[in-house]
């Protein structure tokens, strides 16, 4: 057969559902034209398990534990969105202590959940050192909140009207020896990230979203913050001790005086919230009033109230990726929600990704897409198609492509 | 430990990991086993990033309706001989999403399952066990021949 001459039209690259770096499954089908990527287009709906369906049939102490498995690196963020849309439609008042407790919790899940974010970032550029030097450092984020809660990932801490487990003052100095060591870790990763050449070059002008198109795509969270929107539902609504608490917006012009809104401003935006986060949690011990830490510690008593409810409300927190809302309705006949609504923020921040990507090369999608931390999962195969002859692009050699970068780009 | 194997299954053990629908917990869990403080590397043990390399699966997660044909894809796609670990509560039982009307697990309704893990999410220590039994399985399979 005579051989097509090439023509110089643009090809489509289908990523997932079984995907590259990410943490969940998700298909992306991105136009390409040589190097450069044209368009981006997202499917969802791989991980639909019927979480909210499911609700209907369990009552609020129960539909707690299924939103703990909404997100398993959220565990924290749904649970307390879902009892505070709980506590407002059943004018449940929670003792000043859970208060400040829950802020902790809530610190410490952000914690992790972006030095986890950092090191899969750093592996996303090639550079596994950080990898594991972060993941050193979460294990110690992780053995601390085995410490307060009994577990390391799903805590089961949260319950409605208060807290399930409360701090005792001989656990104290096992909290600030840690936070130290978190301080001192933090000065060393914020010089890897901030003055590393290798970072820079790669993530500097890369994945720019505008203050306008974050405005307009209703971005949430650090990806929103890194393009300098001030938005933060702990300083916007004063909800949990928030309202105490030396808490302000940040933004990544803290530390260089400018917002690109690039990858860089994300890792310095993420860095930064970190930092914060410590600050927190160590203002809650000061703090920390004494006194009880559930409304009501009886569980019979309490659903027996909750039974009796007819209304609604809404739980917004500000989970480590952005906000989360959660929507309940009770009709006042049965104990179990007559509905349950909620909005995940990578949702919000999937819509980002189009004029992030577009524009940018091959080798930088891993990079791009992680730096909103989209609450997905690892695993993939790439298949090219180009003039109906079909090749495969394993996440390996995605990988190995943006290694490659990393190398020319130093040289 | 890996007496009767062939030379290439003495020195190193490849997973690959197929998330079905997990909540991520799982899953941090197995990057986790791989990381400083648990370390599987030192045995050999590593992940991959394709089907056609691995000697083992991890399937996490309770097997969505969409999912259902891409996780027996990636199970037909691997070299025999072959094991599968199922990882969490949600795939062994269904967990809390049991009674959902999106799933077409528990795993072993799909796949033949050798090792479940159990826990929500199961410990690195719980995680690495779990390949470690799968290992004697390659191992019976191999002295078999």
């Amino acid at each position: 057969m005579k051989q097509e001459t090439t023509t110089k039209t643009s090809y489509h690259i289908p990523v997932g559902p079984i995907h590259p770096a990410l943490k969940e499954p998700v298909y992306f089908e991105f136009e390409i034209s040589g190097e450069r990527i044209v368009d981006v287009n997202v499917k969802l709906g791989h991980v639909h398990r019927g979480v909210e369906w499911a609700s209907r049939k369990r009552n609020p102490i129960q539909v707690l534990y299924l939103a703990e498995r909404i997100c398993g690196i959220c565990s924290f963020c749904h649970p307390a969105a879902f009892t505070l849309a709980v506590e407002t439609a059943a004018d449940i008042q929670v003792p000043e202590r859970a208060e400040y407790l829950r802020v902790i919790q809530g610190e410490l899940e952000r914690i992790t959940s972006h030095i986890l974010w950092a090191g899969v970032a750093a592996h996303e550029i090639g550079f596994d050192t950080v990898l594991y030097f972060t993941w050193q450092i979460r294990e110690k984020a992780l053995d601390l909140t085995e410490y307060l809660t009994g577990n390391r990932v799903t805590k089961g801490i949260m319950t409605i009207g208060g807290i399930r487990r409360d701090i005792t003052p001989d656990m104290l100095p096992r909290i600030k020896k840690d936070l130290n060591f978190f301080k001192d870790n933090f000065e060393k990763l914020r010089h890897i990230f901030l003055d590393d050449k290798t970072i820079k070059m790669r993530s500097q002008g890369a994945g720019i979203l505008t203050k306008k198109d974050a405005l307009k795509l209703c971005a949430v969270g650090p990806t929103t913050r890194a393009s300098g929107v001030k938005k933060d539902v702990r300083v916007d609504t004063s909800y949990f001790a928030y309202g105490d608490l030396d808490i302000d917006y940040i933004t990544p012009d803290v530390l260089t005086g400018e917002v690109n809104g690039d990858v860089y401003d994300r890792i310095i935006q993420r860095l930064l919230e970190v930092k914060q986060s410590i600050g927190l949690i160590e203002q809650c011990i000061d703090q920390m009033p004494a006194g009880d830490i559930v409304s009501e510690p009886k569980i019979p008593k309490l659903m027996n109230q909750l039974k009796k409810v007819n209304g609604e409300g809404v739980g917004r927190h500000e989970a480590p990726r952005g906000e989360v809302i959660h929507y309940v309705k009770f009709d006042g006949h049965s104990e179990n929600p007559y509905t349950w609504k909620v909005r995940a923020p990578t949702y919000n921040n999937i819509l980002p990704w189009i004029p992030m990507l577009k524009g940018e090369q091959i080798a930088d999608i891993p990079i791009v897409a992680a730096s909103t931390d989209p609450c997905m999962s690892c695993t993939n195969r790439v298949a090219i198609v180009n003039d109906n002859k079909r090749y495969e692009l394993t996440k390996e050699q995605l990988h190995s492509l943006s290694v490659e970068k990393t190398r020319r780009v130093l040289k | 430990m890996a007496k009767g194997l062939t030379k290439s299954f003495k020195r190193a053990l490849w997973v690959y990991h197929c998330n079905s629908g997990s909540c991520n917990g799982c899953d941090i869990e197995i990057i986790a086993a791989l990381c400083p403080r648990y370390d599987v590397e030192r045995f050999g043990i590593r992940l991959v990033g394709t089907p056609r390399h691995a000697d083992v699966l991890l399937v996490t997660g309770p097997v969505t309706r969409q999912m259902e044909d891409k996780v027996k894809r990636v199970y037909e796609q691997m070299p025999d001989p072959k094991a599968v670990i199922c990882v969490g509560n949600c795939g062994n039982t269904g967990d809390v999403f049991y009674e959902s009307y999106n799933l077409v697990g528990p795993i072993n309704k799909i796949l033949p399952v050798d090792v479940h893990v159990i826990g929500c999410p199961p410990r690195p220590e719980a995680i690495i066990n779990a390949v470690a039994k799968a290992w004697v399985k390659l191992e019976t399979l191999e002295a078999k021949k």
